[in-house]
């Protein structure tokens, strides 16, 4: 047996543990941003930071497990729309909405039927994928178009103003204070969810195959699981988290807008492949997407508070993506 | 020791098996037998019709015409699950493992065991520990110690404990017939040989293997009976007493043929008794 150098040792245990270098990261990150403005870490800001990471955190549960199925959802910004247009236009009272006559339902009752909207809408991802053989790439980017085109049509463009919404569609964007920090219902609401799918992946019998799946299609096909059953699956629980994520974006944001974040989907994949989840499927956690999230966040709030320029986040964001990448592909090629 | 050889029911058996792709004839009516307690290499050229001979067995074709039968009870597979759920595990060329789960995730995978209580009829929760142990348990029944820790993800290992697991894997559930396509053709000397040995191990266990193969050499050292396949039909079953590699070759290629009378159909091995 030859000895390892340090460098192979280094490259084993990051393999092992794929969440240890976006923590690294975030660590790095947390300290310089504290040097370059010290009220970083005041208790104020850290809620703040927690804030700014729920909506792309929370979507990027789902864009974790599809990715670990080495699929890609380029519409979780566009069905996250739907779902929170469906919600709020069932809502609100009939001159406040869009549609007029199926305007004012009971609010949960509108909620639940947003959520269902999300899942149809990843079902439908599903279906295509499995269905007709598509590659997750291109039936994602139709019905980004799609829903984006469906929620600007039926809802006419027109944004839900925070007045005009029920209490309980805005009740995630309630806090609890705890000392100086401002807790987000929302915020908890997201990370229930991280535990709850990061308990999947990890102790059920779907959880692995998940990951074997994305590992290995013609393996997993072959040790008798059903690729089809768990791809389809899959797109259809991310509907699920995408919904929910609708219904916490309208308490962050505190209104409900057809128009999409155009940087929404970009930044829940980086949150991904920043989190150590290799795009190439069968790799990867929850809480290294948790990370990857909060490593984003960082970076927007604290080169704000150093007084840097909206485009140097944007930077950093993109070298962060090609570094966490290369990274991946240095670990993958781990020996024994 | 007294068993008549002669009167032992196939375990696993094929009848004028055919199977089209379009145009192209891969089964055109091949018969294969395997008695228990044996192993049977299967050989031919590229082409002959040995892997689509396996798939009908394994569940991964199902054949146009012909019959199968397991232990003479007429079956026909849909999937590789039905003919697993028959006792015919197979290991396919490829391995079929996950290479970033560990090595008992991959034992059990398709067939994970759960909690007992609550935890695993309501939360659905994997009982890792006891996939664990049992998974060190089949492999050290198997004598493969090569392998220190079963938490180790797959990839990280050699091709020929890849190659371990995946038999390991077929072995551990109670198989009537282990079907093995290739096992050594990506492998080096040493692990070739661990491999020959495992399939030994198997066949004094009393499980019969089907091995396909292109190595003349490990054939004739492993193999009880050998399946020479050709154009899609069985050209012949030889013994390594009874004819050489030159032999098996040549009606291999069609350069002989052996009258029926003096092929080897009937079992040579004593069965031994089943101990898993």
């Amino acid at each position: 047996m030859e000895r390892q150098t340090s460098m192979q040792k280094v490259q084993g245990v990051l393999h092992k543990y794929p969440w240890l270098s976006p923590l690294i990261v975030l660590v790095i990150a947390l300290i310089l941003f504290y040097f370059a403005n010290s009220r970083f870490l005041l208790p104020g800001n850290l809620s703040f930071l927690t804030q700014q990471t729920v909506i792309v955190g929370t979507l990027a549960i789902a864009q974790t497990l599809v990715i670990l199925t080495a699929g890609i959802d380029l519409s979780i910004g566009a069905i996250m729309t739907l779902s929170q247009m469906v919600m709020a236009n069932l809502a609100v009272s009939a001159t406040a909405s869009n549609v007029l006559p199926i305007a004012g339902q009971n609010p949960w009752i509108s909620i639940f039927l947003g959520i269902l909207a999300g899942v149809l809408a990843g079902a439908l991802n599903g279906f295509l994928i499995v269905r007709f053989n598509l590659p997750p790439f291109i039936v994602t980017l139709g019905t980004l178009s799609i829903w984006t085109a469906i929620s600007l049509l039926l809802f006419k463009s027109r944004t839900i103003q925070e007045p005009e919404l029920p209490d309980a569609l805005k009740w995630l964007g309630s806090t609890i204070k705890i000392g100086g920090f401002n807790l987000l219902y929302g915020v908890i609401v997201m990370l229930i969810m991280y535990a709850i799918f990061g308990y999947i992946l990890r102790n059920t019998a779907w959880g692995l195959h998940v990951y074997a799946v994305g590992d290995d299609p013609a393996a997993a096909q072959l040790t008798g699981i059903s690729t089809k059953k768990v791809i389809f699956s899959v797109y259809l629980v991310s509907g699920l988290i995408i919904g929910i994520a609708g219904w916490v974006t309208i308490g962050r944001v505190g209104s409900a807008s057809p128009n999409i974040d155009p940087q929404i989907n970009l930044d829940t994949i980086t949150a991904v492949v920043i989190g150590g989840t290799s795009l190439f499927g069968g790799r990867g956690t929850l809480i290294g997407t948790l990370i990857g999230a909060l490593i984003i966040a960082s970076v927007e709030n604290g080169l704000s508070l150093a007084g840097f320029d909206q485009a140097y986040r944007v930077l950093a964001v993109g070298i962060l993506v090609i570094l966490a990448v290369a990274v991946d592909q240095w670990i993958r090629k781990v020996k024994a | 020791m007294s068993t008549d050889l002669s009167t032992l029911t196939p375990i696993v058996e094929g009848r004028n098996l055919v199977k089209t792709f379009g145009r192209v004839v891969a089964l055109d009516g091949a018969s294969l037998q395997l008695f228990p307690g044996e192993v049977l290499a299967v050989v031919g050229d590229n082409g002959a019709g040995k892997s689509s001979l396996i798939k009908c067995f394994s569940g991964a074709y199902s054949p146009d015409a012909g019959e199968m039968f397991v232990d003479g009870e007429q079956v026909a597979f849909k999937s590789t699950q039905e003919a697993r759920n028959h006792g015919i595990e197979t290991v396919f060329q490829t391995l079929a493992v996950a290479p970033a789960l560990d090595i008992a995730s991959n034992m059990y995978l398709g067939r994970e065991l759960r909690k007992p209580g609550i935890m695993g009829s309501v939360f659905r929760s994997l009982d890792k520990k006891a996939m664990r142990s049992q998974a060190e348990a089949h492999l050290k029944n198997l004598g493969i110690s090569t392998l220190q820790n079963i938490t180790q993800a797959v990839e990280t290992l050699s091709g020929g404990q890849r190659q371990a697991v995946a038999v390991a894997r077929a072995a551990a559930f109670g198989s009537k017939v282990i079907i093995l396509d290739e096992p050594t053709a990506a492998l080096g000397v040493n692990e070739s040989a661990a491999v020959l040995r495992m399939i030994q191990d198997l066949r004094d266990r009393g499980i019969p293997v089907i091995l396909i193969s292109h190595n003349m050499p490990q054939v004739f050292e492993v193999a009880d009976r050998i399946h020479v396949a050709r154009l899609g039909k069985r050209a012949a079953v030889v013994t390594p007493q009874t004819a050489s590699m030159n032999d098996v070759v040549a009606i291999m290629t069609g350069a002989m043929t052996v009258p029926e009378s003096e092929q080897q159909l009937t079992p040579v091995r004593v069965p031994a008794t089943p101990s898993v």
